[in-house]
């Protein structure tokens, strides 16, 4: 490793060390407040190296690859690394209370670490830009995860855990075949040398990407990535692995792993099948998988009593409108506007949707927390109970459902406006109606917390850190969809740093 | 170029609003709440009669803009946070900014859960502000759709009858004409050479608006089409005939002075997009133009002023009377609309500009109404006429303001309701006799209801039991100084208005002139 391969590494280096830190202090001190501290703390070390890379402060921005060209700190990680730092800040501070519970304390730093490894593998799976790279930090990333899920040995835990474990497999083993296949057909790993020699390699007209070996592994690969953004077919373990495990873990999943897995699966198809012709192909492809998560997420949401299998669904759907920005691809623009249009949108999308479900999970857990009632009746009359709590809840909904002026409605706009550059006029119909249907199950959530009565009157209020992590998200969310150009301007600069993202 | 006066004044009340719901605590909370909400409500006031009387009318055009121009700075959707007032837009503000003082006055007995009531009120007020200031047709959109949530919630929470059934049928009725609106907006942004958002040309800053641009342009989707979505949304919110049926639920079981809002300006939105888009956009655009509606809109507005009129005849309940006879002067202001089907310029403004003061009118005159049955029902606890009689000799004033509001809204000379219906009767007669005619015999069913109202809940004899009993009736107390400046807050312009009418036409004129082209 040269100093330039520690230089681009440096944020991962520091999350990796700050792992090793967590689980020390946990075996020094027995104080779970001091755990959670440090590693709250000890963000900020990767924070500064990650803002360091994307201003230059100390040197070229631009730093170009790493390790062989297996890794690249361009803006468009950045983008997505502080994003996933963001996520795990808010984690730490949402499972403050719930790793000092009696039943938790004994693994409190083991949950910590574990999460900040899994962030790791994240953080360095939005850089590589080779597949054996995407693959090892997939599976650093989903290990931790299949501990996490199961760390309370719980029935539902375990379940949980062993159905996340499973499947990851599964999607894993799709993905090497996907591999393999795009390895056998160009002879190399690498994401830009695959796009060179898929551009001389003859094609067959009237097949889709040109081949047979090329479609096939494009199918593999989605499929396998498409277990981690939780998207139709690949989504039954989403509602399972949400109600099983600890909710901090559903919400750090429903964010941290989404954001990673549509980073790395746009990296793919923008850098590796990247040529216009190629684009149309897998934009179809989205198109269909768009319409079908999003009309069976919201479909599905309606009859759910759990909160948390409901916004496991509800995940499942927003996975949908953002798969409407991703097959919004700039070889099918119509109009004249500049082409980073469908990307662009997908950052926005992301970034608003993680302030805004990072605030509703948080709000759940808190609540959940002290009801111990984990169905919708359970939210009754949560205005009397908690009024602060529910405001962030209600708030935190109804940009779920996209009213404006909240950010869900900013980002669904944007998509839709992208969608409709692109030609997909059928798709943002659908999706105009998804919403439509939504708005049911997320008004039923508020209705019950407005409206109904409490069968158990009593107040109550949340813990500080998970109050301020909620109240943070909640902020966030309202301070991008009021001012959208704050977020839209970063993901333009995010964008401009992957070439292959402006031309076509 | 960033004015400031105008962003601040549509954002004072929402932020004092949320401070307020956020962190007033404590044993005395209510009072300093109610203190507080009021005051910020004043404070909107003054900033709006700053706008209206700041608005220099010589120089004309689009002034105070606050402009930012990278708001949603993305290709597919670019869209700026432009806010200004035209004379079309400044009357309608200090209207706004009269009510919402109003509503919040009136709302002074209010008891239950105090904070989130101030504070859904005061964010109701900001976004029907915006919706009048708004430039942009994104960020038009998000303040005319926002309003449903206050709305909603204070009709649910604090109303009374079937408050959440009325509550859910608004929010639907308006939800349904809102997505149409949407699609509308997308239809014509993505219309090539387009691309923007505009709703007004503004030549200082460079920016050319959708008027212009559409104006000839081949759109994407038929213009008769867009015109459609747009109008759907108008329809329902103003509302029309066949479209009206939330109105008079949600009137009836909304408290007070959400009743005032919601009559007083809620409607005017509708009123104000029909001008400034339906007519605005709609004038030289290629395939379709409003003229070749003006008929079909003069038959609607004719319809819902009769069937308006007729169903308020019949009603018993005093502020379902009043909410259906919304309907019936709303009707006026689409049949002023509909006086752009004429050929001469002269008489096809005075029907545009009688249609914009209409709307004026009927926010002060229903707004008044609105209070003063509320005011008799907190006394009362019934508003079914046939329970009530003799309640003049109890409380005069709210007798004499109730009339007051009774005889503008029938339209006697000197009251503003008179000039505003003379113009709209001026503007369409010549275009459309038959329809303005039908519609005239509405002023007549107008002064039936109005005088038959007041004549049995507040002359004749005392009310009997089921009605009001003895008891009530001997201790009931006439209005106090806490309710009687709402009152007069309302009340007085319905006179200023009456006797010196140029005061808004003048206003109205310039921008009508600029929407006209």
């Amino acid at each position: 490793m040269t100093a330039q391969d520690f230089w681009v590494l440096s944020p991962e280096i520091a999350m990796a060390l700050l792992a090793l830190v967590v689980i020390s202090v946990d075996l020094v001190t027995r104080s779970m407040a001091k755990v959670s501290t440090v590693a709250f703390v000890g963000l900020v070390v990767p924070l500064i190296l990650t803002l360091n890379l994307w201003n230059g402060w100390f040197g070229d921005p631009a730093t170009g690859p790493a390790l062989f060209d297996t890794f690249e700190a361009d803006r468009f990680s950045l983008f997505f690394k502080f994003i996933l730092l963001t996520v795990m800040a808010g984690t730490i501070l949402a499972s403050a209370k719930y790793i000092a519970s009696d039943r938790m304390k004994d693994y409190g730093g083991e949950f910590v670490s574990l999460v900040l490894l899994s962030v790791t593998g994240m953080m360095i799976l939005v850089s590589a830009t080779e597949l054996i790279t995407i693959y090892v930090a997939l599976e650093l990333t989903a290990l931790p995860v299949v501990a996490l899920a199961a760390i309370h040995r719980s029935k539902q835990g375990v379940e949980a855990g062993t159905k996340f474990f499973v499947l990851s497999a599964i999607s894993s083993a799709l993905l090497l075949y996907g591999f393999a296949y795009i390895y056998g057909y160009t002879g190399s790993t690498n994401l830009h040398l695959i796009m060179e020699r898929l551009a001389v390699l003859p094609t067959e007209p009237g097949v889709p990407f040109g081949s047979y070996a090329v479609l096939l592994s494009v199918i593999m690969i989605v499929a396998g990535f498409g277990f981690k953004m939780a998207v139709v077919p690949w989504q039954m373990w989403v509602p399972d692995v949400y109600q099983g495990a600890p909710t901090p873990v559903a919400a750090f999943l429903s964010v941290a792993s989404k954001a990673a897995a549509f980073a790395v699966i746009m990296r793919i198809m923008y850098v590796a099948f990247g040529d216009a012709n190629l684009m149309q192909d897998w934009s179809g492809l989205f198109a269909i998988l768009a319409a079908v998560t999003m009309t069976l997420g919201n479909t599905l949401a309606l009859s759910q009593s759990n909160i948390k299998r409901l916004l496991g669904y509800s995940t499942i759907a927003q996975a949908g409108y953002i798969l409407v920005g991703l097959a919004s691809v700039p070889a099918n623009q119509v109009g004249a506007t500049s082409a980073g249009a469908g990307p662009q949108s997908v950052l926005y999308y992301l970034a608003g949707y993680a302030f805004t479900n990072l605030a509703v999970f948080f709000a759940v857990i808190a609540i959940t927390s002290r009801t111990n009632d984990d169905s919708i009746a359970g939210l009754n009359g949560l205005l009397k109970r908690s009024p602060l709590l529910a405001g962030l809840l209600v708030f935190g909904l109804l940009s779920l459902l996209g009213m404006p002026p909240t950010v869900g409605f900013m980002t669904k706009v944007v998509v839709f406006g992208a969608a409709l550059n692109a030609n997909l006029t059928w798709l943002v119909v659908i999706g105009v109606m998804n919403t439509v249907i939504a708005a049911y199950y997320y008004l039923r959530v508020i209705r019950a917390i407005v409206f109904e009565d409490a069968v158990d009157e009593s107040q109550f209020s949340a813990d500080k850190p998970i109050l301020v992590a909620a109240g943070f998200a909640a902020i966030g969310a309202g301070v991008f969809g009021l001012a959208p150009f704050l977020m839209l301007d970063l993901a333009e600069k995010a964008l401009s740093i992957v070439p292959a993202m402006i031309t076509g | 170029m960033f004015d400031g006066l105008l962003t601040i004044t549509v954002f004072l009340p929402a932020a004092v609003g949320l401070l307020v719901a956020i962190f007033a605590r404590g044993k005395n909370s209510d009072q300093q709440i109610r203190w507080i909400s009021i005051g910020a409500t004043v404070v909107t006031f003054v900033l709006t009669v700053m706008v209206f009387v700041g608005y220099d009318q010589d120089l004309a055009g689009v002034q105070m803009i606050d402009y930012l121009e990278r708001w949603i700075p993305i290709d597919a959707l670019r869209s700026s946070y432009l806010i200004g007032v035209d004379g079309l837009s400044a009357p309608l503000v200090l209207l706004t900014g009269i009510l919402g003082m109003a509503a919040a006055l009136g709302s002074w007995r209010i008891k239950k859960r105090l904070r989130e009531y101030f504070m859904w009120l005061l964010l109701l007020q900001t976004s029907v502000l915006g919706v009048f200031v708004s430039l942009d047709l994104m960020l038009f959109f998000i303040f005319f759709e926002f309003e449903l949530i206050p709305m909603f919630m204070l009709i649910a929470i604090w109303g009374s009858g079937r408050p959440r059934y009325s509550a859910m049928k608004f929010v639907l009725f308006t939800l349904a004409g809102g997505a149409f609106m949407l699609v509308g907006i997308l239809a014509i942004y993505v219309t090539p050479g387009v691309n923007t958002l505009a709703m007004v040309s503004i030549p200082e800053l460079g920016i050319v608006g959708v008027p212009e641009l559409i104006a000839g342009a081949d759109l994407v989707v038929p213009a008769a089409l867009i015109f459609t979505f747009f109008f759907i949304a108008f329809a329902v919110k103003l509302p029309l005939w066949p479209v009206h049926s939330w109105l008079p639920d949600a009137h009836t079981d909304a408290p007070t002075a959400v009743s005032v809002m919601l009559a007083g300006v809620l409607l005017k939105m509708a009123g104000y997009g029909l001008l400034r888009i339906s007519l605005g956009f709609f004038q030289e655009t290629k395939g379709f133009t409003i003229h070749d509606v003006a008929g079909y809109m003069a038959v609607v507005a004719a319809v819902s002023v009769i069937y308006g009129g007729i169903i308020t005849i019949r009603q018993t309940d005093m502020k379902r009377l009043i909410a259906y006879s919304s309907i019936s002067h709303m009707g006026f202001v689409m049949l002023g609309v509909a006086a752009v089907g004429s050929s001469a310029v002269e008489t096809s403004t005075a029907g545009l500009n009688g249609a914009a003061l209409q709307m004026f009118t009927h926010g002060t005159i229903t707004g008044l109404a609105f209070l003063m049955v509320g005011l008799s029902y907190d006394r009362t606890h019934t508003r079914h006429i046939p329970h009530l009689g003799g309640l003049w000799k109890k409380m005069p004033l709210i007798a004499i303001f109730f009339l007051i509001a009774g005889f503008g809204s029938l339209g006697l000379p000197a009251l503003s309701g008179f000039v505003a219906e003379i113009m709209i009767f001026l503007g369409t007669f010549s275009v459309w006799p038959w329809a303005t005619g039908v519609s005239a015999f509405g002023v007549v069913l107008a002064a039936g209801y109005t005088l038959w109202m007041v004549q049995r809940v507040f002359f004749g004899a005392r009310p009997t039991s089921p009605g009001i009993s003895d008891e009530v009736y001997d201790n009931l107390t006439d209005a106090n100084w806490v309710d009687m400046v709402p009152v007069i807050a309302l009340a007085a312009p319905i006179f200023i208005v009456g006797i010196w009418p140029s005061v808004i036409t003048d206003m109205f004129d310039i921008g009508i002139q600029a929407v006209v082209r």
